[in-house]
């Protein structure tokens, strides 16, 4: 037998066992997976570190804002009207806003509702987007024609301005200002997401282990779930966390327009918001919401990009 | 999964006078654009237990593509079966429903396909994908299904299977990915195994070993085997009988011994003068002259008239029909007694 590669059995006890494996920086015993590879490759991108680390800082400041700042914006008592866009001073490095409320307090307070809208939607629309993107780049005939006319129509409409309409519609209804935006935000963005995993689908589709599953007795849903799922869900990942950034400031945008997060519920744009109409006498209350918003967008964009280069192999 | 299907296929035992598989006159026509290309025009053949069928053909003869229909793993659209019959057991399979093909799929009959790499998922590991075979269709927890795919590994004669069944696909040479290939067919023991091509990806060493390798597991097993090829020095050692595939149609059925000896149909003559021999050091080979027929704008007639040797005018008008020579054997040609006395040339 020509072909084994090298028997076990002959080597001293001490030596690695297997065959040697292809990337020499890998550990022993451990086979690698794309998902190790691509882990083992993110690791050491600079890009990815940063990244990382500020969503890592965001994280624990949307979960536990009190760590970083002792006054608590959403009691009212801390707002005093007199000091109103007051510069920065000891108490309160960002200065004071409008009402006279702590503008770094209300940044941190932000993170929370940015990160819940952000990481929501995205879950929402790879969820929605992935499983009709998944059954139409299977099936293909009929079920694919419908499902790719319907996201067309999805693709038509301007997204702000549809999710305006719906945000603007059901307000005042029996949902949270923030379910509202979440639900607008996924209706307009699962196309996305859809057309991604179809033609990740579709590649995957095409190759013969698919066909081999069949032949060996595989259904439907062993072949979507176990053979397609796992080889499409490479892009969609790439996709959702360059998305995440861009629900971010999508749900900046609509708290800005007023049709968002409403007050007392903190967020960046509706900070902005408020803040844009005395933004020459008191600039400050303006811009450190914006830049929190930018540097959340940029991490998430960052992480997504630095998450494309690992799981593409064709870029290493 | 479930056997709920109304449809049961008949238990294994006693055959009577129906073979384990038989294909009679299979139709496939793909509809394309272009037009229909027929690319199985009535193809019949018949495997017993423990029998090897070698089904020989070049590119685009229709040999993959009823290994494909036996399956039912044909894109229909756009294949289209028009006529015919796959028994299986005396079952026509073509008239099941799709959920009592799959029971046959892979339980009944499996397939190994020729390209080991691509037909083995790259996200899972080797021995994940063998032990999901028992997971699927025996029920097996996964414990139990990965001792059995370790044994399986094993009879495959994979070394070291215990270190190396939690390795990826990748990671194992050319002829390995084979075995596991193989192992993953024979798993729930079926009672066809269909072979496409199993080494043609595989250098001419590994080759002998793989084609050892399925000779000794059907031997085990009595399975019936289908072996699809286009190199005859594959099938010489293994198979009982072998079908030579033409434009879509059976043109020769023949026990090995006769075919090599005395061919009855001059392409299969055509074929074996184009092997290579060591004897022929220095001289130009022989080669069948034009071109492997359009399939979808076929010769009138016998398909293989524009390139025969032995055409005569009745080859461009009539199709001559596969007829029995003896019990055994059966040529498609108007002039098989010329070929087989080999007094034409």
């Amino acid at each position: 037998m020509s072909d084994i590669q090298q028997p076990a059995q002959t080597l001293p006890p001490n030596a690695p066992s297997g065959p040697p494996l292809p990337r020499s920086t890998k550990k022993e015993g451990k086979p690698a997976s794309l998902w190790s590879d691509a882990w083992h490759d993110l690791r050491r991108r600079p890009i990815f570190i940063v990244s990382a680390i500020l969503i890592a800082v965001l994280v624990v400041m949307a979960l536990w804002p009190s760590l970083f700042t002792a006054i608590d914006p959403n009691d009212p008592r801390t707002c005093e009207l007199a000091t109103a866009r007051q510069g920065p001073s000891g108490g309160h490095i960002f200065g004071r806003d409008n009402l006279g409320c702590d503008v770094y307090a209300r940044s941190i307070y932000g993170a929370a509702n940015s990160l819940l809208i952000g990481i929501s939607t995205t879950l929402a629309t790879s969820l929605i987007g992935g499983m009709f993107g998944l059954a139409a780049g299977y099936f293909g005939g009929v079920t694919d024609t419908l499902a790719s006319r319907l996201t067309e129509i999805f693709f038509a409409i301007p997204s702000i301005l549809g999710a305006l309409l719906i945000a603007a519609t059901f307000r005042g209804g029996p949902l949270s200002s923030i379910t509202l935006v979440i639900i607008a935000l996924t209706v307009l963005g699962w196309p996305m997401t859809y057309r991604i995993m179809r033609a990740a689908v579709i590649t995957a589709k095409s190759q013969d282990f698919v066909v081999a599953a069949k032949a060996l007795g595989a259904g439907h849903m062993r072949i979507m779930m176990r053979h397609l799922l796992p080889n499409a869900l490479a892009p969609v990942i790439v996709i959702a966390t360059i998305n995440l950034g861009g629900f971010i400031a999508a749900e900046a945008a609509l708290s800005f327009l007023g049709v968002g997060v409403t007050s007392p519920d903190i967020s960046w744009g509706l900070m902005i918001s408020d803040a844009r109409n005395r933004f020459l006498d008191a600039p400050l209350p303006l811009i450190f919401p914006a830049v929190f918003l930018s540097i959340t967008v940029l991490a998430f964009i960052m992480l997504g990009d630095a998450v494309r280069d690992a799981l593409d192999p064709k870029l290493r | 999964m479930k056997k709920t299907s109304p449809e049961v296929l008949p238990a294994e035992g006693g055959l009577g006078n129906e073979p384990l598989l038989a294909v009679d006159n299979l139709h496939v026509e793909f509809r394309t654009r272009a037009g229909v290309v027929h690319a199985v025009n009535g193809v019949t053949y018949s495997l017993n237990p423990g029998e090897t069928l070698a089904v020989l053909g070049e590119s685009g003869s229709g040999k993959s593509v009823t290994a494909q229909a036996i399956m039912g793993i044909l894109d229909m659209p756009p294949a289209v079966i028009p006529k015919g019959e796959i028994r299986f057991r005396g079952t026509d399979l073509l008239k099941l429903s799709e959920d009592a093909r799959s029971q046959v799929r892979g339980q009944r009959i499996a397939m190994v396909f020729q390209d080991a790499l691509s037909s083995l998922n790259p996200v899972f590991t080797v021995g994940w994908q063998i032990s999901e075979m028992f997971r699927v269709h025996r029920g097996m927890g996964k414990k139990e299904a990965l001792t059995k795919a370790v044994e399986l590994m094993d009879r495959v004669r994979i070394p070291a299977a215990r270190q190396r069944v939690n390795d990826y696909p990748h990671q194992f040479s050319g002829g390995m990915r084979q075995r596991i290939m193989i192992a993953m067919s024979i798993a729930l023991d079926p009672e066809v195994l269909i072979a496409d091509e199993p080494t043609t990806a595989l250098d001419v060493t590994v080759q002998a070993q793989i084609m050892e390798l399925l000779a000794e597991l059907q031997r085990e097993s009595n399975m019936g085997l289908i072996l699809i090829t286009h190199d005859l020095g594959v099938v010489a050692d293994v198979a009982d009988k072998i079908a030579v595939m033409y434009g879509g149609r059976i043109v020769e059925n023949a026990p090995v011994h006769d075919i090599y000896k005395t061919p009855a149909h001059p392409y299969t003559k055509g074929l074996l003068e184009s092997i290579p021999r060591v004897d022929q050091k220095g001289q130009d080979l022989y080669a069948i002259k034009g071109m492997p027929p359009n399939l979808l704008d076929m010769p009138t007639g016998c398909a293989f008239h524009p390139r025969c040797p032995y055409r005569q005018d009745i080859c461009v008008t009539e199709a001559p029909a596969l007829s029995g020579i003896s019990g055994t054997r059966s040529s498609a040609c108007h002039y098989w007694r010329e070929v087989l006395d080999g007094t034409h040339e």
